[in-house]
Parts: C-alpha cells; structure tokens; sequence
C-alpha cells in the first residue's frame, strides 16, 4: 500500500498545471469563484481547449477519443482543473449520453455523435424526469409510438438542466405500455429542434435559470435514433446513473470551496479578531476538512482498490451523498460567515436587480448558493434514494 | 402556572390571522414584494386603523391595548405564517421598545404616531465591521451647540427604504469596540446628509446601506442617556430577538404543515412518499422542533423581564435553539419536497428563505451559544 504519486505521476501532475497556467481563458479566470452564472459559450470556450489538447473524455476508451490515463492520472487531471477553479464542463454529453453510445450504439451511431460531443459541436440534456416520475423514474409516462420508420413522441419532461441550451436530448420514454414498468422503455436521441418540441424555464431558489420543463406534441424521431434495442432503454438507463452518480463527489472542488470559507473566515471580523479564530467557526472548517478527506481517501480506495476499472458500482452512492453533504456545508459556512451581508439579494427582481455588489465580493453569492446548493441532495437519485440502494444492493437488506 | 393566552390576545390572533388570511396569500404577497414599491402600504394602514395591530403592545395611556412582550410575539408569529414583510419589528418591537423604556416626552410624542400607523422606524445599528457585535461602532455623533453631528455607514438596514424615522446606535464617546460611550438616537429619515442605497433582500424584504456624511440631528433626538445606551440597545434587541423567534415559530410551521401536505399527495413507486419510514421520522424531527421552538419563545419572551444576565441567558438559549431548528425544519422541508422545493415559484422555497435569514438575524447560533455560556458557565 502506498499513497505517494509516482515519479511519472508527478511529471504528468506538472504538464497539466503548466498547460492550464498557460491555456485557460484571462476572461474565465475567477469567473466560477464568484459563483457567477455561466454562460453556454464560457462552458464551450474551455471545453474547445480541451477538446484541441485531446484531453476532453479522459474518461473514455481510447478509440473512440479517450486519453489512455491511469485511474490515477484522471484523479490528478480532474483535482489540478478543480484547483485552478477551470469552468466544470457539462457532463451530459461527455459523461453521460456518450458512454451510452459508445458502450450501447450502433456504429453509425457512434459515427454521428461522438465526434461531435468531442468537439462541443453538440450540446445535450437529459430527458428522464418527469413530473409524475421522479425518484420512481420507472413510471415515466412520455411514449413513443411507431409510425413507419420513425417514433411519434408525446409527454412531457422536467428539471432539464440546461435544455435550453442544447441541440440534443436523450430520452427514456415508454414503447410498450402493457409491459412490466422497467420493461417497455426504450432510450432515444432527440434533436431539440424537432417541431413539437417546447422549452419552458423553471427559475430556482437563487434566481437561476438553469432548469426547464421540455414538452413533446407529435414529435417526429427515426427509430435509427433509438440506441440499444426497442423496450430495452432501462440497460442504458441504469448504466448511465451509475455514471452520472461517480462525478458527483466532486473532492477536488470542495477541497478549493474549503480554502475560500477559510479565506473569507480569515477576512470577516469578529469583535477584535479574524472569524477563523472563532472558536466554533474553527471547529466547522476542521470538521469538514476532515469529513471531505475521509471522502477523498474513500474515493481513491474506490479508485486503486480491487474493483479498479470494474466501472462505478453501488459504492458511488456512498460517494454521492457524502460529496452531496459536504457541498452543502460548505455553502452554510459560507453564508454563515458573510454575516448580515448575506441578504441583499441581487436576482429575480428583474429591473430591481442590483448591478453593483453590496457589502464585499465574496458575500454577494453566499445566500443564492446557499439555496441553490440544496439540489446536490436531490439529483442524480435523491440521497434517500441512493441510501436506499446502499442498504438493498451492499448491505442485502 | 398558566400558558393559555387570554381572551384579548385570543382576539388579537384571531383578527390578524383572518386579516392576514383575505389581504396576505402567497400570490398577493409576491406581486407587492414584486412592485416598485416593495410593499403594499395599505396594508400597514390597515394594521393600524383598521385592527388597531400596532397598538396591541402599548399601554393603554398611549392608546393601546395595553399588551407588551407576548402580544408582540403573537403578531409575529402570524406575519410569520404568511411571510409578511411588513416593518412590524424594527417600528413597534425595536423603536416603541424604546420608546417604551426612556417614556418621558418622547414616549408620549411617538408611540401615538406609531400605533396610528404613521411612523415606520428602521433599526439602523449594523455595521460592516461589527459583525453582531452591537457595541462595535464606528459610526459617530459629536456634540455641538445645536445637537449632534453624526457620521459612519450602516449596513442592511431592513425596512429603511419605506422608513420615515431611523433609530440610530453611534459613538458619542469611548473606542470602537468599549461599552461605554455608545448612544441611541431617533432621527427623521429624511435628514440632509443621510444618503441610502436601497436593494431587495433575499427573503423579499427591501433594506438598504445607509451613510451619514455630517448629518446634523437635534439634542431630542437621544433615547436615554448620551454614552450609557448600550444596556438600552441590548435591552431591544433582546426584545426582537425573541419576537424574531415568534416569527420564526410560524415559519416553521407552515414548512411543517406544507411539507405534511406534499407528501400525502405526491406519490412515487405507487404510495404518497409520506409511507416511507425515513421520511415520516424526518417529518416527526421536523415536529419535535417546531414545538421546541415555540416553548422557546415563550420561555425567552416570559423571561424578557428578569435581571440583564438572566434576561440574555434565556434569549440566547431560545435564539440559539429556533436557528438550530430553523435549518433543520426548513432544510429538510426542502428536500423532502424534492425538485419542486427548489422552485421560485412554490411558497416552501420562500419560507425556506425566510428561515434562513432568521437563523442570522441578531446573531447566528453560534454567537448565542457563545453569549450562553458565558453567562451561564462562567468558572
Ligand atoms: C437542479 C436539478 C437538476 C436536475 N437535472 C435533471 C436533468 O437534467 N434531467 C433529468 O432527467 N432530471 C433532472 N433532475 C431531476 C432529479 O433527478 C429529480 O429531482 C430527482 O430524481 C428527485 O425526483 P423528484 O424531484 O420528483 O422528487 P420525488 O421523487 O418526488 O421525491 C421527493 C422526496 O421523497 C423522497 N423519496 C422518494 N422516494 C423515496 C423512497 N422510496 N424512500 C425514501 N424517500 C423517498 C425523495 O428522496 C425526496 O426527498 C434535476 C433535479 C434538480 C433539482
Ligand atoms: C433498561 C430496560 C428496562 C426495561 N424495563 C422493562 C420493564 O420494566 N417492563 C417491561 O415489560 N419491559 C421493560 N423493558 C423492555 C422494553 O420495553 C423493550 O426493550 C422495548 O419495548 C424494545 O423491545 P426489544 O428490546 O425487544 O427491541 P425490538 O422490539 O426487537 O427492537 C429492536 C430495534 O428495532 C426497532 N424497531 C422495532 N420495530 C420497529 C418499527 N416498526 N419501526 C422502526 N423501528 C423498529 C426498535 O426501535 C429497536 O431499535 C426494558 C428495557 C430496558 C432496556
């Protein structure tokens, strides 16, 4: 057993600190720091960076544009970008949708879409919620029904993140309505500017427009658009949460959101000292530090352990919630310690909106993330759902 | 011992909750706090001539109904129930709390304009620096012939977009941080010299950072004793601190009572989500301290009267115990709600945000335990 990097990990941890020293864009610099909201064309600027370096999909095989990294090298990559607080990149295609092609799709399939996830060309979203269908994604009610060579789709979606960007959606709807729930869903590509297709924002606590409900009147998709086999989509399905769940711990980040509480305790005045010298704000920081290491040696155990390469099982729940909890703590402490400065608000009024600051930099996002953050325990499988599949698929209960 | 409220304050509960029942339903409140305005000004008037509200805590020789503490935290309890935005704190609790301990002339001059409905007060003590240290002041008033000249920057004054008079804290003596020196003064918003910029809070409040730059305000204009005030100030805030947890006890229980609902209805995996064990446990917690928070109010406002030290213990301990329970009700009202929780447009959001604000208002729960302990664990 050994936790030091090898030499060839550290010469590969200094070429990625030195390409994104000298690559990441002056105007993104800070950008995702100041919790401000990002838009489509500050994700696609770093993303096209990445994507010229071949560095976009560390986490896909090599032959359909992967790296070739070691588990190792992917964990050094993804710590150095969140260290230098680079823009996350959108994990729909890259995490999600294209592991699914390349694992389920055919090779024309695989032919249209990878490359074009590779390059940003595309931007997707995912259709699974619905309002009905939540946690028990299994009831999902949108159909699709064969008409020649093509489906006829028709239902609604909703919390779509960021649908309002993309060119592309992937689907579960239902193609056997008598079938078992689980059965008689089947996974579709869905170009979002199909006619019938309707994007409706949803507005969130902090004032963001980063959801949407989707609707589908008569949507027109070719079934050469289905991946994998008719009513066999849940395969995909589940296979992509699994996926979805693993980037969700997000160590490195919290690991940077740590230091910035510090720095913000370290600025903020409380009676004739800095705040991080308060007693129980000490404390807080020390806990979480500590909790957020044993989630980090947890996730590289998961990682260079026994399982290694066997792709995410059940475990990742373990990694989700404890990730998702950590996120929100950090987001507590912070509004906790801006002080009064946590409640001018600066969206959502519209024209009332306040252009300037209020109070220092650093306190004009505490509360909105504060709310916002409240999410990480709810998607991608809410965390009574992911404790749930703790206790039934690790503990056999 | 006794904890049932009389027939008055049974009334007072009863006319404000149907009032607040007709004029205050969600939709209605997001469309004022919306507005230019912020607020719907007819409301105020009505609390005050209508239902004669703003005169519940004040004795009746000013030509109230002869309440104090207790109805103070009925009231806020029932604005907290509906959100209500409206000045209520800062100009009946914190400036008649005031008004109510110096009496005299100034007692009689304002607290009849306040229960009229004519005066709205903002509580201008906070400053950038001063975390919620209320001796903390860089903020000035130097003696000259006519008065005071006063100088220094407050910031998130709630209410003071709307406020005709400003209840000030500043340093008439003594360094930023020493107990003695500090005064209170009550001064027309309006004064020449008294520059605001003005925002919307998060929990749909307006407030805003306020400078004075050699504003000069009347010698009748200090409450209480130049330099001795700080008992005075600890002594309101005390006071709005407690009917802040009232307010917060109706927060939380609309979370409660909401989330209650949205389980019985919501169904996944064929059964309302409210069958789950996990969460009917969480629903029970959330219970536990909703009932917590409302003993502690009462405890804390009963106990508003006692010496300073037992005075500050007991506020501490509830202020302390309703933001603990504040995030742990409305946190998990949130999730329990699930995607739809996190949406502008449900009222458990804007609950959840209100709560949140009042875990930090006059002192985190951590700044209460601290003053606890020290009051109470001194070796
Ligand atoms: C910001 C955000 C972004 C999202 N992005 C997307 C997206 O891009 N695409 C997409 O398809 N979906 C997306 N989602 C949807 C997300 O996956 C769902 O919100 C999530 O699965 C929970 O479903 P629900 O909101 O319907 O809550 P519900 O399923 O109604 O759950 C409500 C509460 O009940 C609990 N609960 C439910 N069942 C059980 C049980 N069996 N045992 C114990 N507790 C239970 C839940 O944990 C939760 O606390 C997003 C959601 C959010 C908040
Ligand atoms: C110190 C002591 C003194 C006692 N004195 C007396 C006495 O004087 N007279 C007497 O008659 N008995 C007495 N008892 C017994 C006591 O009432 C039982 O221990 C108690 O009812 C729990 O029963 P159990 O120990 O069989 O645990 P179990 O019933 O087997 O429970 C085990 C665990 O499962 C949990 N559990 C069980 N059912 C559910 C459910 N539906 N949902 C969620 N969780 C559940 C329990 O909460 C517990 O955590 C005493 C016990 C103790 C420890």
């Amino acid at each position: 057993m050994d936790m030091e990097f090898s030499p060839e990990d550290l010469a590969f941890q200094q070429e990625v600190r030195t390409f994104i020293a000298e690559n990441y864009p002056a105007d993104l610099r800070g950008k995702q720091d100041e919790g401000d909201e990002l838009s489509k064309e500050d994700f696609l600027s770093w993303h096209r960076i990445l994507y010229k370096k071949g560095w976009v999909a560390p986490a896909w095989p090599v032959e359909y544009g992967g790296t070739g990294w070691t588990p190792t090298q992917r964990f050094i990559f993804s710590e150095e970008t969140a260290r230098a607080d680079c823009i996350r990149l959108m994990p729909f295609g890259l995490a999600m949708v294209g592991p699914v092609i390349y694992t389920f799709g055919t090779p024309e399939q695989k032919a249209r879409f990878l490359p074009r996830i590779l390059s940003g060309e595309d931007w997707w979203c995912q259709g699974y919620s619905e309002p009905g269908a939540g946690s028990d994604l299994a009831s999902l009610r949108t159909v699709a029904v064969p008409d020649g060579s093509d489906y006829i789709v028709n239902g609604q979606k909703t919390w779509t993140t960021m649908a309002q960007h993309a060119d592309w959606g992937f689907f579960l709807v239902r193609t056997d309505k008598d079938a078992k729930q689980q059965e008689g869903i089947s996974f579709l590509l869905i170009d979002m500017k199909s006619p019938g297709i309707t994007v409706r924002p949803i507005i969130t606590l902090g004032g963001e427009h980063e959801v949407n409900e989707v609707f589908l009147e008569d949507v027109r998709v070719p079934q050469a658009q289905r991946v994998y086999e008719e009513n066999k989509g849940w395969t995909c399905a589940k296979f992509l949460l699994a996926h979805e769940r693993t980037g969700i711990a997000g160590v490195a980040a919290s690991k940077r959101g740590v230091e910035k509480v510090k720095e913000i305790a370290r600025t903020e005045v409380d009676g004739d000292k800095p705040l991080l010298q308060n007693a129980f704000f000490k404390r807080k920081i020390a806990e979480l530090e500590i909790d957020l290491t044993a989630l980090e040696f947890t996730e590289l155990r998961s990682l260079a352990g026994p399982n290694a390469g066997k792709g995410p099982g059940p475990e990742s729940s373990l990694l989700k919630i404890k990730g998702s909890e950590i996120q929100q703590r950090l987001t507590e402490l912070t509004l906790e310690a801006v002080g009064h400065y946590g409640a001018p608000y600066f969206r959502g009024f519209g024209d009332g909106d306040n252009e300037h600051p209020i109070g220092p930099d650093y306190a004009h996002r505490a509360a909105p993330t504060y709310f916002n953050v409240r999410k990480t325990t709810i998607y991608g499988g809410s965390n009574e759902i992911q404790r749930n599949i703790i206790a039934k698929m690790v503990l056999g209960l | 011992m006794d904890f049932t409220y009389t027939d008055t304050q049974d009334m007072i509960r009863d006319t404000l909750s149907r009032f607040l029942a007709d004029t205050y339903d969600f939709e209605t409140r997001q469309k004022f706090i919306a507005s230019d305005d912020g607020r719907d000004p007819a409301i105020w008037t009505a609390l005050a001539q209508e239902l004669g509200m703003l005169g519940a805590s004040f004795s009746e020789d000013h030509g109230g109904l002869g309440g104090g503490a207790l109805e103070n935290a009925i009231i806020m309890e029932e604005l907290g129930k509906v959100l209500g935005i409206e000045p209520y704190l800062p100009t009946v609790v914190i400036a008649g709390g005031a008004l109510k301990a110096v009496g005299g002339a100034q007692a009689d001059k304002y607290i009849p304009e306040i229960i009229a409905g004519n005066m709205i007060v903002a509580f201008a003590y906070a400053e950038p620096q001063g975390r919620y240290d209320l001796a903390n002041l860089k903020t000035s008033a130097k003696k000259d012939a006519a008065g005071y000249v006063l100088n220094g920057h407050k910031s998130v004054v709630y209410a003071a977009p709307w406020a005709s008079h400003l209840l000030v804290t500043a340093r008439t003596g003594g360094g930023q941080r020493d107990r003695e020196g500090v005064s209170l003064f009550l001064i027309d918003a309006n004064l020449p010299g008294i520059v605001r910029r003005d925002y919307p809070t998060v929990d749909g409040s307006r407030a805003s950072e306020i400078y004075f730059e050699n504003v000069a305000i009347p010698a009748e204009a200090l409450l209480g004793g130049e330099g001795a005030g700080l008992p005075l100030i600890e002594q309101i805030v005390d006071e709005a601190t407690v009917a802040v947890c009232a307010e917060a006890t109706g927060v939380m229980q609309k979370l409660h009572e909401g989330t209650l609902e949205y389980t019985q209805q919501r169904k996944q995996f064929g059964i309302p989500i409210a069958k789950f064990q996990v969460l009917q446990h969480r629903m029970v917690d959330m219970f536990m301290e909703v009932e917590q928070a409302r003993s502690m109010t009462i405890m804390g406002t009963l106990k508003l009267g006692l010496s300073a030290d037992e005075r500050k213990a007991a506020v501490s301990a509830a202020k302390n115990k309703v933001a603990r329970g504040a995030k742990f009700v409305g946190q998990n009202a949130i999730q329990t709600h699930g995607g739809i929780g996190i949406t502008q447009e449900l009222a458990i959001g804007h609950y959840f945000k209100r709560a949140t604000m009042i875990e930090g208002q006059f002192g985190s729960a951590d700044y209460h335990i601290d003053r606890f302990e020290q009051l109470t664990l001194a070796a």
